[in-house]
């Protein structure tokens, strides 16, 4: 499918959903609530067959986290990068671990990092801090006065 | 007779033969400086460069270095290519404690160094691999080019010739 028919087809699976424009690859954003609902469509549909979820990403905006999900079709060569808003205060999104394998250590990585809590993950624990460590280093507003020489 | 400038001693030439004048602690030194053994580690980009300089067009066995060992011990000198973070500290003072006496430090690069563009703002960076273990030659540059860690390998030889350890 080439960028218009995926938006077209995006359009009619999720009402609601919003598009960015002047990337290159189809963006859209979805509210998180339907994220379950719409991977395994993603994945299961003949049409879209978006069997490889090659990045997952979440971003601190400081007000709010979004969760990015960059997804391609090994059959049909398309791109589709699915956006999320969470709130700050209390990050949470269902997990597609059991949608894309790669995505447990992928979401394990953005709880470790940024504390975000996927629910029914089948192993958030962290990854690249120690089990005992304290915090989220990569979000905005962390601080370390122990580790950190401040610049 | 002088023997060249590397080899500590002289040699008194005496009818069939001669007579060799030296120091057992220089000539040890001596062979020792001449066969350093690296340990196979390399934690970020600087290990790109170290593997340059073993390569065929810097080769560093040139100088006695050609036998890079994948155990500690087995080798001689360690070579700290690269950022060592606080997790990666335990396992590089396990590494240094493994490696048999006597046994050398190069901190490579600015992040073996001193952090180096880790230093600020950074809560898994160990500022300076030689918080850690003790360090015999620091290398500046980021990453360091073949011919500044080929410079780091002689200064660390003609340490061990002065009898620095």
């Amino acid at each position: 499918m080439n960028k218009e028919e995926l938006k077209l087809r995006l359009g009619e699976m999720v009402p609601s959903a919003a598009f960015e424009e002047g990337g290159e690859w189809t963006t859209v954003v979805i509210d998180p609530v339907a994220w379950g609902g719409l991977a395994r469509e993603l994945r299961s549909d003949e049409g879209l067959d978006f069997d490889y979820l090659f990045c997952v990403t979440a971003v601190d905006w400081k007000t709010h986290f979004m969760m990015v999900y960059h997804l391609t079709s090994t059959v049909h060569r398309h791109m589709l990068v699915v956006k999320a808003k969470l709130d700050h205060s209390s990050p949470v999104i269902r997990t597609v671990a059991d949608i894309w394998r790669t995505a447990e250590f992928h979401e394990r990585e953005a709880y470790d990092l940024m504390g975000v809590e996927f629910t029914d993950h089948p192993d958030l624990r962290r990854l690249f801090m120690t089990d005992e460590w304290v915090g989220w280093p990569l979000r905005k507003d962390y601080d370390d006065p122990v580790n950190m020489i401040k610049l | 007779m002088d023997v060249g400038k590397s080899f500590p001693g002289e040699v008194h030439p005496t009818a069939g033969g001669g007579i060799l004048v030296t120091k057992l602690d220089e000539v040890i030194n001596w062979a020792r400086s001449n066969s350093l053994w690296p340990l196979v580690f390399g934690t970020s980009c600087c290990a790109i460069e170290m593997m340059s300089t073993a390569g065929a067009k810097y080769d560093w066995s040139r100088f006695g270095f050609e036998v890079a060992r994948a155990t500690p011990r087995q080798a001689d000198v360690i070579i700290i290519a690269g950022t060592i973070v606080n997790k990666m500290a335990p396992v590089l003072k396990r590494l240094y404690d493994q490696m048999a006496d006597p046994k050398y430090v190069i901190a490579m690069g600015a992040c073996a160094t001193s952090g180096g563009p880790f230093f600020y703002n950074t809560y898994s960076v160990v500022k300076g691999a030689d918080h850690v273990i003790p360090v015999d030659v620091y290398v500046a540059g980021c990453p360091p080019r073949p011919e500044a860690l080929l410079h780091a390998l002689i200064t660390l030889q003609e340490k061990i010739k002065r009898g620095g350890s």
